[in-house]
């Protein structure tokens, strides 16, 4: 209960104002395409160099909560998943914004993004020594199965056909293997001076997601039936809320896995809000909404992407290990104040620590509040005749990969993928299996290759990948799921033979 | 229109002219930009924000120092911009890591090497160090070597990569306890290496000096030894490899500093070499550096030279028995 103690010191005016700044920016940076939360911390670092420790701490962990928040409002309105979090989101939300509910999928994102991010601190709060060791206890072997556990989302991601599904899932596997290899430093792949480092996430994803998109617009601006204007439904705060509170199997459900997976450093944050989509899918009981503009898809999503805020800041602040790439960046601004995460910072420095703590809850409610409040506003984008659309996204598009790394190189990845994607849709294969294979695809192959230099060192790769409770554990919800999507798919099929020769003999008769 | 055009690169002919005829002596007339091939949030990265936060100051560049990170592959990503598309105009800088460059391109498949890049100073050298958990049985080097005896080729030890500072220290390590060890590199560089010590999935760890202090004073490792010549200021009670018997020099320890492009005008060269380093002087870079426990190291543009040589002389005999 220390941190009430210290939640006064947020609300002096140059801290709280600092609070406001840091939640306004960071939803604003959050929703400029290519800009990570990770970039959005770095970039305002430099501001805290003339602050205290505590409020340089105040406006990044405000800016670290909203940009999150802020990235599901270029997945919704623009189909342009502002970082790997919001990949999930884009499925249901763009979908809701098309058919002119944008206002209703905005709201329920940030009032979902409020109820997941106020958990995950509060866990962060109430169960740092037990969340640390949770977090030390994934090794190689541990993440490998993790990551294994990922590809069998693959299949049941795609809504259409589960074997297009995990072809796509190939394809980013393939993708991910190009450039410098992490480990052994062998070149793949590299025809091009653009891909030596791999294909960056962030180019992909916007090449991916916006344009096959764009150019469907660009396709069909000359046909005039296009170009009526959508009507933007209006939709009240009251009712969103309601929506969200009586939604609390996928707001559960994406709470615990944001938390949980978002903890393991290195892994969660990218696939947190893609495994909640899928487990809450499986579990829910309108099954075939899902991709077309459901409610319960961007409660999941969005609820995990931000419950995972605060568990992935326990490996720094407890043990000074920095679990993902804004964890880095925020143990930056602490050095740069001489503060060293670990039982340092909240022995010596507790205002410190507490304040940013309590700064992450604070922010998390002020983000709610300004998202709700030009959610009716941000909306009204779904009416911007496609022409126009076309032209600002693909402006957006390239914007958002250039700034990534500063790199043209970037944008030739984006424009090249995008154009890919636009055929592959066609064919009806979809963006999210294969973001997801491009994910997991470095992280199953590091993991495998340490865990086999470790293994072949001690023991034996069997042993090593095979033994233990948590490999065990990890190894049965693995075949758990892939039994669980083979039946479904068999289920699926054999019902709808069923109505096929129904329909047949119907025909016939 | 097509006066204009005419007159738009008369204009511009006459604009270039002026400038290749300047002795560069009012440099630099605009903001710099300094090129760090590592990550936002780095180690190179925030020490490269710190010591380069004086720049506008009338008695250093009178120019701020904007940085740009260009990361992937361990560095070449950025290394190879750097050398082959970075405009040699004075006004692109950069940062360098040794002994990873060097090591690279030793390794071969990078379009650079030493003689690519001009440098400028020198501002810090972390050192390597050998970390075990706080709860490992192992108390000096000798008791990690006399396991390694016993069990040859199943201590198992991780560090940032191959072809890093890490792994040469590693190298050095094998050569002169005559053991031999199971380096297991990092996909997460120092971060993900400390982990892998801390939470026990190996047995012992190089890491960077200034994030084995850390991890030491939040009380998760023991240091048992310095790949340096001699003890650090921040750690005097952990002896170095010498000390302890072994014949280690500072092959491994971590220089960064400034470098331009080669054919950079000598003129800005000269400007560089002499202002820089006392820029890294300033009283408050030395204040945050030493807060974020990074050991500063400030050397002149003809030391840096030297020590690039000598590198590139110790690396080619210890790399190319691999």
């Amino acid at each position: 209960m220390e941190f009430i103690g210290y939640m006064g010191d947020v609300f002096t005016p140059i801290n709280f104002a600092l609070l406001l700044i840091g939640t306004i920016g960071g939803l604003i940076l959050g929703a400029t395409p290519g800009l990570s939360p990770t970039m959005a911390v770095a970039l305002l670092i430099p501001f805290t160099f003339k602050l205290d420790a505590t409020q340089g701490l105040i406006l990044l962990g405000a800016a670290y909560t909203s940009t999150v928040a802020g990235g599901a409002v270029s997945a919704i309105l623009l189909k342009i998943p502002g970082a790997p979090a919001n990949i999930a989101t884009t499925l249901d939300g763009h979908t809701m914004a098309r058919n002119g509910q944008g206002a209703k999928a905005l709201q329920l994102s940030f009032l979902a993004s409020l109820v997941g991010g106020v958990f995950g601190v509060m866990l962060l709060i109430f169960l740092t020594p037990v969340l640390a060791q949770w977090a030390l206890a994934f090794g190689p072997s541990h993440l490998f199965w993790l990551a294994i556990l990922g590809v069998t989302v693959i299949g049941s991601l795609d809504s259409s056909s589960v074997v297009k599904g995990l072809l796509s899932g190939c394809i980013g596997l393939w993708l991910a293997t190009i450039g410098f290899d992490d480990i052994m430093g062998a070149q793949r792949f590299i025809f091009h001076d653009a891909v030596a480092g791999g294909i960056n996430i962030i180019p992909a994803l916007i090449g991916l997601f916006a344009i096959p998109q764009v150019i469907t617009m660009f396709a069909n601006g000359r046909k005039p039936s296009e170009a009526e204007v959508l009507s933007v439904e209006r939709h009240p705060i009251r009712k969103a809320i309601s929506e969200v509170a009586r939604r609390t199997r996928a707001l559960s459900i994406g709470t615990a896995v944001g938390s949980f997976i978002g903890l393991i450093p290195g892994v969660g944050g990218q696939i947190a809000g893609l495994v909640a989509y899928d487990q809450s899918k499986k579990v829910s009981s309108e099954r075939a909404k899902f991709g077309t503009g459901h409610s319960e898809g961007i409660i999941a999503a969005e609820s995990a992407n931000n419950a995972m805020v605060g568990p992935s800041l326990v490996p720094l602040l407890t043990l000074s290990i920095p679990g993902s790439p804004t964890a880095a960046v925020l143990l930056g601004g602490l050095l740069i104040h001489g503060i060293f995460p670990g039982s340092d910072l909240f022995d010596n420095h507790p205002q410190v620590a507490w304040t940013f703590i309590n700064s992450m809850l604070i922010g998390q409610i002020m983000m709610c509040i300004f998202g709700l409040y030009v959610a009716g506003l941000a909306a009204r984008v779904a009416q911007v005749p496609n022409a126009v659309m076309a032209a600002v996204v693909l402006g957006l598009a390239v914007f958002g990969s250039y700034s990534v790394q500063h790199s043209m190189g970037d944008v030739y990845v984006m424009a090249a993928l995008g154009t890919g994607m636009y055929f592959l849709e066609r064919f009806g294969f979809s963006a999210a299996p294969l973001v997801l294979g491009l994910i997991l695809g470095p992280i199953a192959e590091a993991n495998f290759v340490q865990g086999s230099m470790i293994a072949n060192a001690t023991s034996n790769l069997g042993t090593y990948f095979l033994t233990g409770p948590l490999n065990l554990t990890l190894i049965g919800i693995v075949v758990a799921s892939i039994v669980y999507s083979v039946w479904m798919e068999l289920r699926h099929r054999r019902y709808t033979t069923k109505d096929e020769a129904v329909a047949k003999e119907e025909a016939l008769s | 229109m097509r006066k204009l055009i005419a007159a738009a690169s008369m204009a511009l002919l006459s604009l270039t002219g002026a400038a290749s005829a300047d002795d560069h002596g009012n440099y630099p007339e605009r903001p710099l930009m300094m090129m760090v091939s590592y990550g936002a949030g780095g180690a190179t990265d925030f020490q490269a924000r710190i010591v380069t936060m004086t720049a506008g100051n009338e008695d250093a560049l009178g120019m701020p120092i904007a940085i740009i990170n260009k990361p992937g592959a361990g560095g070449r990503v950025g290394w190879n911009w750097f050398a082959t598309q970075a405009e040699a105009d004075g006004y692109t800088l950069g940062a360098y890591n040794i002994p990873h460059f060097i090591a690279q391109s030793i390794e071969g498949g990078v379009s650079y090497s030493a003689d690519s890049f001009e440098p400028i100073a020198n501002w810090g050298a972390d050192p390597a160090v050998f970390v075990v958990a706080a709860d490992s049985p192992f108390n000096s080097m000798e008791d990690v070597v006399n396991y390694a005896k016993e069990n040859p080729g199943q201590l198992t030890f991780s560090g940032a990569g191959l072809f890093v500072g890490h792994h040469i220290a590693a190298l050095q390590l094998e050569k002169a306890a005559g053991v031999k060890l199971a380096y297991i590199p990092n996909n997460k560089g120092g971060a993900g290496a400390m982990k892998a010590v801390i939470a026990g999935e190996v047995l012992g760890g190089v890491n960077n000096l200034s994030d084995a202090f850390r991890a030491r004073e939040a009380g998760n490792v023991k240091i048992l030894g310095v790949f340096d010549l001699e003890r650090n200021d921040f750690l005097p009670d952990v002896p170095t490899m010498a000390e302890q018997g072994f014949d280690i020099d500072n092959s491994s320890v971590n220089f960064r500093g400034v470098m331009v492009p080669k054919g950079t005008p000598q003129p800005i060269i000269d400007k560089l070499a002499a202002t820089v380093p006392e820029m890294f002087k300033n009283g408050r870079v030395a204040k945050k550096m030493k807060a974020g426990g990074s050991p500063m190291h400030i050397m002149t543009r003809d030391e840096v030279l030297e020590m690039w040589a000598a590198r590139e002389e110790t690396l080619q005999e210890l790399l190319s028995g691999l």
